[in-house]
């Protein structure tokens, strides 16, 4: 596209952090993938649903006590009690087990909780507000304005990501969980209670979800089913990034994000200097919807460990 | 633990009494003025076909992907878009304008998802475990969203088309048309056995076995993992055909995660490993989402507990519970 | 004299710091015994799996038969004609002992990509098959599933599995693990008139066994070879007996 203007160069860095606020979004769902995967060997597809429980509470406590804020620790309480609650009930049974049959339990625990969430709240969706402190725009170089609350996001990911990489490198919780990684029966020799960690990290992976879930309520509409996207968008983080890293999850996650935002609003530009708009616009955001999963597909094709993935498969 | 090729004679009985209700009891509810019965046991002769071609990817390979739902949807898609060729007269390819006939729409359905298993395998058979399932979940997800927003057959709201003709049945009517799809069934559970007992099926199972030990013995998993990606995706494809012929309609959701999920499910819930696992799973699936549906509209969480009941509980499927002992593969 | 069957030169992998093998040269000629024998943690395994190409080295190379095969995969080698067996058995468990031989029997004949024929009753399958378990005295448990053999049969199942292929040189990783002074002592017995067939490269820690079959024998300390000669050499070898032999006279 030639001659940009003052007012696209705009548009351009609104998209970028559009980009970057889904990224953030991601990591979050994707961090807590890989470190429940990393630790326990456990895929959770249920993952998505903790992200759900997240969006729910938030909405709800919102909606009853009139703060969001009470509502975004509700998010992050409830995701990880009931990530605590699946874990010890239900995936302890599972550790060690074949991948197929953790993969069953927790497709059924999708079913369970979409549906149990349907029964509790209805089939109408749930909206929430954006808090008033986060209100307004904050003006961006080139002449536009963006939301102060997404800009609020992409903090909160950002923070997220130091907190993590501090209490896996600095903490004795994160030595235990680096213990884990590389030798599950190791950290029962160092005298772990393997137990307890378990549960905690996967009460960490969860809450984790839950403020995602938490914070995008005030962008969507909140309603079942919205976080089974978000997890297998994740799942394409983590195969990008590479499983069981943290930093392949932030890289991963930027990477998905901004290349899916600027895809929907680029293509279909693209595509318009070719053929006639209506037909464009369509192909484009068909084209779009594709980029992440080539993204992958080339990603997988040249390093089939990903891009921080250290053992071979 | 017996020999592999036979089947308990508790299992051969539970294998029987399963054909038995599938072949008989739409039969027996026509004559009992409830055609809908046909149609149920249609559904689930064709959940079975698709399960039992999963099974041979997932059963005999070990490769469990998570995406066949697309091959599941592309067959639908095959046969939907043949009949709206065929009904507007429109050339799709070459001047041909698609077709009405049932078992060319199969034939599309099976080669569009060759055409699509073969770098979805390639790309994803490089990897194995959860990143198998995973990469194959985010294909399966490109495809759909791909659907959806890909406005010549129909998008999000899918393609309604008249159901294809078949020589010699009334395949409008529901019970030939259920001849149809258990005709299906039965030819693609031979295929399965055949598959399984021939040296292809060895070298696949031992790949799931052992694949070092394959290696080793000079050959090379890959070509026997993808080969068996493709066979599956195919007998996955046709069974889509067959399902949006059924319901008049290829929908996106045929695309979708959940029926993804849905076709490991009838395969656990039947017991893996054993050549009608998928077809009980089918029948029991089909049966339980009729009772459980008309009992309470929240019937996906009772489905839900059910599975889970399963997936910690009763690891050999309801064919293991039956047979007794649980048996890999 | 005949080209040797394998020729690792300079061959070199590290993990890390670790120098699992560090430029380790050595060779197999036709018809004989080369045992590999040294400590735990020596760089055995490390070096067996390049052999047999589960594992890439840094450098160096490996030669079969005069081919350079350093790039080839396992799966490529083991066409060649190399046949190893695993320290620990590595078998199709569910699989009866006479199915994983048939599958060795079809690799050889390579034949894995036949859809219809049943292997059951295949007589181009069962009777080589059934041959090989003579061999090594499993005839009567062929039907058994692998899973469920003891130790001692699962053993001779390896080795029935490399007999099936028909190779031209034997890679055998501790055959005598585990088996008992009885059990030793018969496949001593066996592999000595083995070694007829094909070479064998044998890593094992039974020094009875390796005395009494190895025609040459080399010590792997800390992934270097610190001796090679033969049996009488290695006796003699002050650094040998030092590293390995546990000899403090």
């Amino acid at each position: 596209m030639s001659g940009i203007s003052p007012l696209s160069f705009a548009l351009l860095l609104e998209q970028l952090l559009n980009g970057l606020q889904l990224g953030v979004m991601l990591f979050l769902m994707a961090a807590g993938l890989t470190l429940i995967f990393g630790v326990m060997g456990v895929i959770n597809l249920a993952h998505g649903s903790l992200y759900m429980i997240g969006a729910f509470a938030c909405a709800a406590v919102a909606a009853a006590t009139g703060s969001y804020w009470l509502g975004l620790g509700a998010a992050l309480a409830a995701a990880a009690a009931a990530g605590a609650l699946i874990e010890a009930t239900i995936l302890r049974r599972l550790y060690g087990r074949d991948h197929l049959e953790q993969v069953l339990a927790t497709f059924a625990l999708i079913l369970i909780i979409s549906e149990g969430t349907r029964w509790i709240f209805g089939g109408f969706p749930l909206f929430l507000d954006v808090p008033p402190l986060l209100q307004g725009a904050a003006p961006l170089p080139g002449g536009g304005a963006y939301p102060v609350y997404r800009l609020a996001i992409i903090g909160v990911g950002a923070a997220a990501a130091l907190g993590l990489h501090l209490l896996i490198s600095r903490t004795r919780l994160g030595m235990r969980i680096r213990a884990g990684e590389s030798d599950r029966e190791m950290i029962g020799a160092l005298g772990v209670e393997i137990g307890r960690l378990y549960t905690l990290v996967f009460a960490l992976g969860a809450a984790l979800a839950g403020l995602a879930g938490g914070m995008i309520g005030a962008l969507q509409s909140v309603q079942v089913g919205m976080g089974e996207p978000m997890l297998i968008l994740a799942f394409v983080v983590i195969v990008i990034g590479g499983i069981g890293s943290i930093w392949g999850a932030l890289v991963g996650a930027v990477l998905v994000g901004v290349v899916d935002t600027m895809g929907r609003f680029l293509l279909p530009k693209a595509f318009a200097l070719a053929w006639p708009p209506s037909e464009a616009s369509a192909m484009g955001a068909a084209v779009a919807s594709l980029l992440i999963y080539l993204l992958m597909a080339v990603i997988l094709a040249l390093r089939p460990q990903g891009l921080f993935g250290a053992a071979s498969r | 633990m017996k020999s592999l090729s036979s089947a308990s004679p508790r299992e051969a009985a539970a294998n029987l009494a399963i054909l038995a209700l599938l072949i008989l009891g739409p039969w027996a509810a026509l004559s009992a003025g409830h055609p809908f019965y046909v149609t149920l046991a249609t559904k689930a002769a064709i959940l079975a076909l698709a399960a039992t071609g999963l099974h041979l990817a997932l059963g005999l390979g070990g490769l469990v992907s998570f995406g066949h739902a697309a091959f599941f949807g592309l067959g639908g898609y095959a046969a939907g878009i043949l009949a709206a060729h065929a009904g507007s007269g429109e050339a799709l390819i070459l001047g041909w304008a698609g077709s009405r006939e049932i078992l060319t729409m199969i034939l599309a359905a099976m080669g569009l998802a060759l055409l699509a298993a073969l770098p979805i395998g390639a790309i994803s058979l490089r990897t194995s475990g959860v990143y198998f399932l995973m990469i194959t979940l985010a294909f399966a997800q490109m495809i759909y969203y791909f659907a959806l927003s890909w406005p010549a057959y129909g998008g999000d709201d899918g393609l309604s088309f008249r159901r294809g003709i078949f020589p010699g049945l009334n395949s409008a009517r529901p019970l030939p048309y259920f001849w149809i799809c258990l005709g299906a069934l039965l030819i693609g559970l031979a295929l399965f056995q055949i598959l399984r007992a021939s040296r292809f099926g060895t070298a696949l199972e031992a790949t799931r076995q052992n694949p070092q030990r394959v290696e080793a013995l000079g050959i090379e998993p890959f070509g026997l993992r993808l080969t068996a990606f493709a066979l599956s995706a195919m007998m996955v494809g046709a069974a889509g055909a067959l399902f949006a012929n059924l319901n008049r309609f290829a929908s996106p959701s045929m695309l979708s995660w959940q029926m993804s999920g849905e076709l490991i499910v009838l395969i656990l819930l039947g017991g893996r490993g054993r050549l009608l696992g998928p077809t009980a799973g089918a029948v029991l699936f089909v049966a339980m989402e009729h009772v459980l549906g008309g009992w309470t509209e929240r019937w996906q969480f009772f489905l839900g507990l059910a599975v889970l009941g399963v997936a910690v509980f009763a690891r050999g499927g309801l064919l293991g519970l039956i047979a007794g002992g649980r048996r890999d593969g | 004299m005949a080209d040797p069957a394998l020729e690792i030169r300079d061959l070199r992998k590290s993990f890390g710091a670790l120098r699992a093998t560090d430029g380790v040269t050595l060779d197999l000629r036709p018809g004989e015994i080369h045992a590999l024998i040294g400590p735990n943690g020596a760089g055995k395994s490390t070096l067996i799996a390049q052999i047999a190409g589960g594992l890439r080295p840094d450098s160096g190379s490996v030669r079969l038969f005069g081919r350079d095969v350093t790039a080839l995969g396992a799966p490529a080698r083991a066409r060649m004609g190399l046949a190893r067996s695993f320290q620990i058995s590595s078998l199709a468990g569910e699989f009866s002992a006479l199915r994983n031989v048939m599958l060795a029997v079809q690799a050889r004949a390579g034949t894995s990509f036949r859809f219809l024929r049943p292997t059951r009753g295949d007589r181009r399958l069962t009777e080589p098959a059934m041959a090989a378990l003579a061999r090594v005295g499993l005839a009567d448990r062929a039907e058994v599933p692998a899973a469920l053999l003891s130790h001692g049969e699962r053993r001779r199942l390896e080795l029935a599995l490399a007999l099936a292929m028909e190779p031209r040189l034997f890679l055998l990783d501790e055959p005598m693990a585990g088996l008992g002074a009885e059990g030793s002592r018969e496949l001593t017995g066996f592999l000595s008139e083995l070694r007829r067939e094909a070479p064998i490269l044998l890593v094992e820690h039974d020094m009875d066994a390796v005395f009494a079959l190895a025609d040459r024998i080399s010590v792997l300390e800390a992934g270097r070879v610190i001796a090679s000669g033969s049996p009488a050499e290695i006796r003699a070898d002050a650094g040998a007996r030092r590293a390995y032999l546990g000899d403090s006279s």
